[in-house]
């Protein structure tokens, strides 16, 4: 996507330069071509394989099979997480993620509209009061990651982050039935 | 009455038409309601706010320039990049192109002066109190700070206590109310001032664009100011339109500010690439290639921007049908985009190119245009929306579209109209250089925050870390920005001196093929000293002769009659004049109007409610009596106007300006009622804790009585119009009329006050309150128009030749009867239906 936009970005100013430049060389092509092959041409064959493409990639971010759910709830100015699948277990502030396996985050909110999202996991999703958005996501290795709230959400919204803890599978079913209320070291 | 003055000389003509003309000095310039005054004043009090706006911009990036600052808090960061964003677009962006388009316009077109000056002046005073109220807020510490977005809950009552927010709302809806009025005068202007002979098809390219543009600003901006009023309400009175605990939802702000919140860039942009349109031309030394093509791909975009909203909303979770749908059209916009940019290149590939200052600043605008527009198409794809949605990329993203679509071009014009407003030439010592810093500071400064998006870094945050990676970029932008800032410092001295030291020249500096030039330089108050007619396209005109012809009045109206300030209307498809359309002289009028609006607004920010309701009926009153000798108290027949032909004043005329201007305004009542209906359909829909817990018991007499009174206005209003033509007797009909309304609106009171529940109870309580208030306050503003036809019929304003009072009142009783219907009828009918 980067470098189409770089090739139609050079296009763009490459022309500019022509047609001032060289105009006698640039007014062979009548001005009706010009309108044509630019306006209605060029974006025929851009558009359209991009937005196919983007519908493909955008339904697979979207939940329709069932996997392990997770629930996400914001507030003013923290994150709770809860693991149905876990017995209840409640982590604040840390989110735990299996690695290798689709998630679907739950995400809602009690007070302002909030927005769950972990940059180095793809998607974002707001937390809306009243409603019940759900994300998928799939972490990758083990390790830690950071999430933090994209929907500005007043006084405290700057420090409202959180933590991603990704373990493998045996690792994630500890985690969650020692409750671990604080980010681990 | 006196002969027409034969126009001896150039010069005694001017002398004659400056005397009637010409705005007083001293104090009579808060008079002032001439178009070209105006026009300059609505853009300098605009580069003023955009000089503040800039000084927030340099106090953020002050901010973030290093991790951890400590320079601003959370609470004066939050109000800064708040006011930023309001500034730039409610208080910069569109009372600029206003200004240009007020200046401009008339002078394009071949008039004396717009439509209405009057609303010109009065919304010049709106614009300027509601920015000086927002301003005082962010002096005194109480700015809004909740985004320029204001979503709601974050914004209501609860969460946002104080007046921050009430700041916004009243502050902004007075701004809108200048933004409609200009709409409306911009329309009907277009439509019918202008000179004989120039049919739409025959229009310079950039009327075409401000017509467009108006259009959207009359349906775009209602549902603003709808969402603001209900917002306000809920703020201050407790009706939970957004609370979803209450059966509101907050989605539905985020609806109607986003439905005028996407046309709005839209609304920004076109008006720029008028200016273009109009620019390059000039210095491609042809008229512009496929003026059809451009013109079609205007009103293409338009439809398109408001079908596109919610693409500020992938993120909210809609449905994904609804994301494909408005993923694709967002992505359509780029063809008419690229149309009118392959336009251009033909346009200057065809003609003989000829570079100078605007075309620096136009190169400017296509490089950084066409990257925005590239990271736009990107943004509209969802996936990577999801991704990039709220973080830095989306803040270079826009400012790529908002400064390249709008402040390039904008600051190309500067360079090539200034010289019409001072008379002088610009000489390029400062220009260039100012140019390049501009351009370098703006790509170092924005380029850079693409990439600090993508590393993850969320959009208004005070403050980072420093671990995170972010640290250098946002350095580097930091420094961008303050050569951006020196870049502007260097063309606000550029014009300073130019305006002080700069040669004078007679006409058309830049050889160009449009009418404004052809008036004399700096203008004069009249404008042009005759009207021209115009049998070409009038984008290929030579000014320079055009110019000395009219000054020596050898075209219409070239004379003073009556001391009437007389400018021609035409039929809008023939462009055959058909009316003398005499303008009102300054007045004091529309600045006591604009101060007593703006006790209302402020004594409502006070809540000081009584005092509100005060100043309202006293703009209500002021608004009668403004309107007690406009028109003529007498039938003139038909005039002449010069060439052999005559035109009755516009007052005989059968399409007046102001039965046009009555058109548009219904258009955006309409569109004003159709969000409120849609807000009630969404809430019946979509809202969470519904159905409501009780609804209206209205039985059946008092919707029937409503319905029968809402029917009855308009068919006393045709009576009146009858009796008038009949020379029968109108008082009887008025009376019938104000005893039509005062039944209904007692009717409907009745239902408010004992039929409803309690408004702050449910969202269907209070929107079905909104719904009826909406009918009550049509009600009383047509009493206003009986009131006022009462007066005039005395006065003999209204008289069977001179009828438009009558007809006005009638298209707004009209309105009323059908829109007051379908409210009842939501209210009352709908409950039943669904409840069963
Ligand atoms: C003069 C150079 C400018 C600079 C350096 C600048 C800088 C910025 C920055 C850093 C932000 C992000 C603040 C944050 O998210 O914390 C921002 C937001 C914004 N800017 Fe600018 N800006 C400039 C000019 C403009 C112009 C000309 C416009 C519009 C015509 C504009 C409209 C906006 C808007 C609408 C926002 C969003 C505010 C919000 O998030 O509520 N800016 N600007
Ligand atoms: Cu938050």
């Amino acid at each position: 996507m980067i470098a189409g936009s770089t090739a139609l970005f050079a296009l763009m100013v490459g022309l500019f330069a022509l047609v001032i430049w060289r105009p006698h060389w640039a007014a062979q092509v009548s001005g009706r071509s010009w309108i044509i092959w630019g306006g209605l041409v060029l974006p025929a064959l851009v558009l359209p394989p991009l937005v196919v493409v983007s519908l493909i990639a955008g339904e697979r971010l979207m939940p329709s099979d069932a996997v392990p759910r997770i629930e996400a709830e914001a507030r003013q100015w923290h994150w709770t997480f809860r693991y149905p699948d876990h017995g209840g277990a409640e982590t604040e502030g840390i989110l735990h993620l299996p690695s290798g396996q689709p998630v679907d985050i739950v995400i809602t909110s009690l007070d302002v509209i909030h927005s769950f999202w972990v940059p180095r996991l793809a998607g974002k999703m707001d937390a809306v009061p009243g409603r019940v958005n759900v994300l998928r996501v799939m972490a990758g290795a083990p390790g830690p990651l950071e999430g933090l709230c994209a929907e500005f959400c007043g006084l405290d919204h700057t420090t409202m982050r959180f933590d991603v803890q990704v373990h493998d599978p045996e690792g994630f079913a500890a985690a969650l039935t020692t409750p671990v209320f604080a980010p681990p070291p | 009455m006196t002969a027409p003055m034969p126009a001896t000389s150039p010069i005694r003509l001017h002398k004659a038409l400056t005397r009637i003309w010409a705005t007083g000095p001293g104090w009579q310039r808060l008079a002032a309601v001439n178009h070209s005054v105006v026009g300059i004043r609505f853009m300098v009090t605009a580069a003023v706010f955009f000089a503040i706006g800039g000084m927030l911009a340099m106090l953020i990036r002050a901010q973030l320039a290093t991790p951890g600052s400590a320079f601003l808090g959370p609470e004066i960061y939050n109000q800064i990049f708040t006011m930023h964003g309001t500034i730039m677009m409610f208080l910069f962006a569109i009372p600029m192109l206003e200004g240009l388009a007020l200046y401009m316009l008339p002078k394009m077109l071949g008039a004396r002066d717009l439509a209405f000056p009057r609303l010109s002046a009065y919304g010049y005073w709106c614009y300027l109190f509601g920015g000086m109220i927002l301003i005082g807020a962010l002096v005194a510490g109480v700015a809004p700070q909740s985004g320029w977005f204001m979503y709601t809950p974050l914004s209501s009552d609860v969460y946002s206590p104080g007046i921050n927010a009430d700041v916004w709302l009243l502050g902004v809806t007075f701004v809108e109310i200048s933004a409609l009025t200009m709409a409306v005068e911009l329309t009907v202007s277009i439509l019918k001032l202008r000179a004989p002979g120039m049919t739409l098809a025959r229009m310079p390219i950039f009327a075409w664009y401000i017509l467009v543009t108006a259009l959207m600003m009359v349906v775009g901006f209602p549902p603003l100011i709808l969402g603001s009023i209900l917002l306000e309400m809920e703020r201050a009175f407790g009706l939970p339109f957004f609370d979803p605990e209450r059966g509101g939802d907050p989605l539905l702000w985020q609806h109607l500010f986003w439905l005028f919140g996407h046309p709005e860039v839209y609304i920004i942009f076109l008006p720029a690439a008028g200016a273009l349109s109009t620019m390059i031309p000039t210095f491609a030394q042809r008229p512009l290639v496929g003026y059809r093509a451009v013109v079609a791909s205007i009103i293409v975009m338009a439809f398109l921007s408001f079908g596109i909203w919610v693409h500020h909303m992938f993120t909210t979770g809609i449905p994904h049908l609804a994301l494909a749908f408005f993923s694709l059209g967002s992505a359509l916009v780029a063809v008419p985009t690229a149309v009118q940019m392959f336009a251009w290149l033909a346009t200057l590939a065809h003609g003989r190119p000829r570079w100078d200052v605007p075309m620096l600043y136009i190169f400017g605008f296509i490089a950084v245009f066409v990257c925005g527009g590239l990271t736009g198409v990107m943004l509209a794809m969802v996936p990577f929306n999801w991704q990039a949605h709220d973080s830095y990329f989306v803040v270079a993203h826009f400012h790529y579209v908002l400064v390249g679509g709008f402040v390039f071009p904008m600051l190309a014009a500067l360079y090539y109209w200034m010289p019409h407003v001072t008379g002088r030439l610009s000489v390029h010592r400062l220009s260039v250089p100012a140019f390049w810093m501009i351009f370098a500071g703006f790509n170092v400064t924005f380029l850079t925050m693409h990439l600090t998006g993508l590393l993850g870094m969320p959009r208004r945050v005070y403050t980072y870390l420093g671990h995170e990676g972010w640290t250098g970029l946002n350095l580097l932008s930091s420094v961008g920005s303050f050569v951006l800032t020196m870049g502007f410092a260097l063309i606000a001295a550029d014009i300073f001196l130019q305006r002080r030291f700069a040669p004078r020249f007679r006409r058309d500096p830049w050889r160009a093929g449009t009418l404004e030039w052809a008036t004399p330089t700096p203008p004069a108050a009249y404008g042009f000293a005759s009207l021209p007619r115009i049998d070409v396209r009038a984008d290929s005109l030579s000014p320079f002769d055009i110019g000395q012809q009219l000054a020596a009045g050898e075209g219409y109206l070239g004379m003073a009659r009556n001391g009437w300030q007389e400018t021609l209307g035409v039929d809008i498809t023939t462009a055959e004049p058909d009316q003398i359309v005499i303008l009102p002289r300054p007045t004091y009028l529309p600045l006591i109007l604009a101060l007593v609006t703006g006790v209302a607004v402020l004594s409502m920010l006070f809540k000081v409610y009584v005092l509100a309701i005060l100043a309202a009926i006293a703009v209500a009153g002021l608004f009668v009596w403004g309107a007690r000798s406009s028109g003529q108290p007498v039938d003139h027949g038909p005039l002449p106007i010069g060439h052999g032909l005559s035109a009755p004043p516009h007052p005989e005329a059968a399409t007046s300006p102001p039965v046009l201007a009555m058109g548009v305004t219904l258009i955006a009542d309409g569109a004003f009622f159709t969000s409120l209906i849609f807000g009630v359909i969404y809430l019946w829909l979509v809202a969470p804790n519904w159905p409501p817990p009780e609804v209206i018991e209205a039985g059946l007499a008092l919707p029937l009585i409503v319905a029968a009174g809402l029917v009855a206005g308009p068919i006393a209003a045709r009576g009146a119009a009858a009796a008038l033509r009949g020379k029968g007797s109108v008082m009887p009909w008025l009376s019938a009329q104000a005893v039509a309304l005062l039944t209904t609106l007692a009717a409907l009171v009745w239902l408010i006050a004992v039929a409803l529940p309690d408004p702050q109870t449910h969202g269907y309580a209070a929107a079905s309150f909104a719904l009826l208030a909406y009918v009550c306050l049509h009600l009383g503003i047509a009493g206003l128009f009986v009131i006022s036809n009462a007066n005039r019929l005395r006065s003999g304003h209204i008289a069977p030749r001179r009828d438009h009072d009558l007809r006005l009142t009638r298209a707004w009783q009209d309105f009323t009867a059908l829109s007051g219907l379908i409210a009842v009828g939501f209210v009352v009918i709908l409950p039943w239906l669904v409840t069963g």
